[in-house]
């Protein structure tokens, strides 16, 4: 029996967190994607009332295919191989660590203390360290002369060879075979499970998919005016695991509090069944861990999507071959004061990180109601 | 005495000691290269032990850093303060008064702690500008707090949800409203969730840096970006930068050490399900 003036003061408690959230967050997101899609930053930029325009899409369409901005679509390609390195490097490590720590070997506790303190730590801070010890030739590059072996050559951080390269302009039928691949898949796993009529279903947007890339792109017109080779930059390895080791630490501790949360019994039953430890992992234990999985995939790439800081502090923010969204809207805003293409590089950043963040809360959401 | 060498433990301990290896070897880099004198800092002999130990190099980072330490503990202190008590009041409603639409509030409230900051990064500088805030430590703060809000709430609120309806509403036949069932029974028992909430918003605020370096001016840097000026360059005598990543480092490991359980509560608590 709650009375309801107090239902009232309640409210009224929440209400200035609800408009700071509201204004902040949501009024603010508006702003951005509203200063987008006008042409402050000419002139006068940090005036009082600077002068704006629309324009409409003018700046996505610079960044995307415009002479002059390159350097944005590398960066985006950049983003999504972090992202893929780090969520699979850290979610690899995290689990081996976890399935060590599992069983409680003698000084557990020393041992999840020792894999976890990076998490504690500022990306200006690991960033700052592994930049030395990642210098080319000393640091890590010098460990193997300690057992006699010769020293590594490689320049972890300034290396300009890059793989995996692909023409910008074939970017839309790339697209079209991973979508369609990912259809055929969808299809394959509907056949097999007995949905034959919606297995064959889904081969259909494949099929237009496959045809229209590998044929009918031919008659489409080209994106960029000159073919614009972006690739895998090699020189993003030592910053990809400078992250790894920073983060691997988050997943071991998400694991291993689901390893954790299996019952004995599931175990005991396994090692009747005749399941060796590896077996009971690989197909008891891994199964339950999917939801943790799916949590960690959504952080991680959450992190890597908005990484700025480890990247600041281990090349700098000009540096194009290890550069990031995140750090190219930082300069296009506060060093070259173009505060409308900035604001058009953060939405393409949102929508990225939205991707994966709403379908996540709306499940978490569904969860508590239920 | 060595019955049966049991290799499942051998491989386990040795891969247990080799990891640990691997996660310590920065650190230990780290602390050799500040104790050394800068003429004897060379790459080819990075990983040996320093000679004759030269402790000028932390003193030498506090004289350039101190400044930035200590606007870095003034943000951290005083936001997490109100942010914790923000959070706590309005976990207490989130959980206690739950009112129709509840769970739909939540949730896009949660959504503000998964945003890259950059999509807000223009607005906020322009409205610390028009609020006079641009540029001080009270501007950095108020972002920090405000920001704060959703993961502080969820803390409390998933704390909060484990206290019995029972005991509320026993106290409510004693009489008590809002406040007084805060005070005499949700206060009380919110020792726990306080400990994990300052420490994940103290480490959070202190480790910041976007924020630090788009909003404040130079006599307000945090020390995150102080830490990043005195090591950016080229023609850097590694021994400050190690001694100022140590600086930097100090308070957040400490308390990862001395609270490393509540912190990993934290650190949990943001995968939002569960």
């Amino acid at each position: 029996m709650q009375f309801k003036s107090d239902k009232i003061v309640a409210l009224l408690i929440l209400l200035p967190s609800l408009i700071l959230v509201g204004i902040f967050v949501y009024g603010f997101i508006g702003q951005t994607v509203y200063v987008s899609l006008t042409d402050w930053g000419k002139g006068a930029a940090l005036a009082k009332n600077p002068e704006m325009n629309l324009i409409g899409l003018k700046n996505y369409g610079e960044l995307f295919s415009g002479f002059l901005n390159s350097r944005f679509r590398q960066d985006l390609v950049n983003a999504v191989f972090y992202t893929l390195f780090l969520v699979s490097g850290a979610l690899g490590v995290g689990l081996i660590l976890a399935i060590l720590l599992d069983r409680g070997p003698k000084g557990e506790s020393v041992f999840r203390t020792i894999f976890l303190y990076p998490m504690s730590l500022s990306f200006i801070v690991t960033g700052t360290i592994w930049r030395w010890l990642l210098a080319p030739r000393g640091g890590i590059n010098r460990l193997p002369t300690m057992i006699g072996l010769p020293a590594i050559g490689f320049r972890w951080l300034n290396s300009r060879q890059s793989i995996l390269n692909f023409n910008w302009q074939n970017l839309p039928q790339i697209t079209a075979i991973v979508v369609g691949a990912a259809f055929l898949f969808i299809a394959f796993r509907q056949w097999r499970s007995g949905l034959k009529k919606k297995g064959l279903l889904s081969l259909i947007p494949t099929l237009i998919l496959l045809l229209w890339a590998l044929w009918g792109a031919r008659f489409t017109p080209e994106i960029l005016p000159t073919p614009e080779q972006h690739g895998f930059n090699l020189a993003t390895i030592g910053i990809i695991i400078t992250a790894i080791w920073q983060y691997s630490g988050y997943t071991m501790a998400l694991y291993l509090a689901g390893l954790r949360g299996i019952s004995e019994d599931l175990r005991e039953a396994a090692r009747l069944d005749g399941a060796n430890q590896f077996q009971y992992y690989l197909n008891v234990a891994i199964p339950i861990l999917k939801p943790m999985t799916m949590s960690a995939i959504i952080i991680l790439a959450h992190i890597s999507l908005k990484m700025f800081a480890l990247i600041f502090a281990m090349t700098g923010p000009d540096n194009a071959e290890t550069s990031h969204p995140a750090v190219l809207m930082y300069l296009t805003t506060f060093r070259a004061n173009n505060f409308a293409k900035g604001a058009a590089i953060a939405v393409v950043l949102f929508v990225m990180v939205a991707v994966f963040i709403v379908p996540y809360l709306i499940s978490a959401y569904r969860e508590r109601r239920a | 005495m060595l019955k049966k060498l049991n290799w499942g433990k051998l491989v386990v301990y040795s891969a247990l000691v080799l990891f640990s290896l691997l996660y310590l070897m920065p650190i230990y880099m780290t602390i050799i290269t500040a104790l050394k004198h800068p003429v004897n800092i060379s790459l080819t002999t990075a990983w040996k032990l320093p000679g004759n130990i030269n402790w000028g190099s932390f003193a030498e980072a506090y004289n350039t850093l101190g400044p930035n330490f200590m606007n870095s503990l003034y943000l951290a202190v005083s936001a997490t303060v109100i942010s914790a008590i923000l959070g706590s009041l309005n976990g207490y409603v989130f959980s206690k008064w739950k009112f129709p639409g509840n769970e739909i509030v939540f949730t896009l409230v949660l959504f503000g702690m998964f945003i890259p900051y950059q999509i807000i990064l223009i607005p906020l500088f322009r409205v610390l500008r028009q609020l006079n805030l641009y540029g001080g430590i009270p501007g950095l703060a108020l972002a920090h707090i405000v920001y704060g809000i959703p993961i502080t709430s969820l803390i409390f609120r998933n704390f909060y949800a484990r206290i019995p309806e029972s005991m509320i509403e026993s106290a409510q036949m004693d009489g008590a409203g809002f406040f007084g069932i805060y005070r005499r029974i949700i206060l009380p028992l919110s020792a726990p969730g306080f400990v994990v909430v300052v420490i994940w918003q103290f480490t959070q605020i202190w480790n910041e840096f976007l924020w630090g370096i788009t909003l404040t001016r130079h006599s307000a840097n945090p020390i995150t970006v102080g830490l990043a000026q005195l090591a950016g360059g080229q023609a850097v005598s590694w021994n400050l930068p190690m001694a100022g990543s140590l600086l930097a480092a100090f308070p957040v490991l400490i308390i990862y050490i001395l609270m490393g359980r509540y912190f990993i509560r934290g650190l949990l608590a943001g995968s939002v399900k569960g």
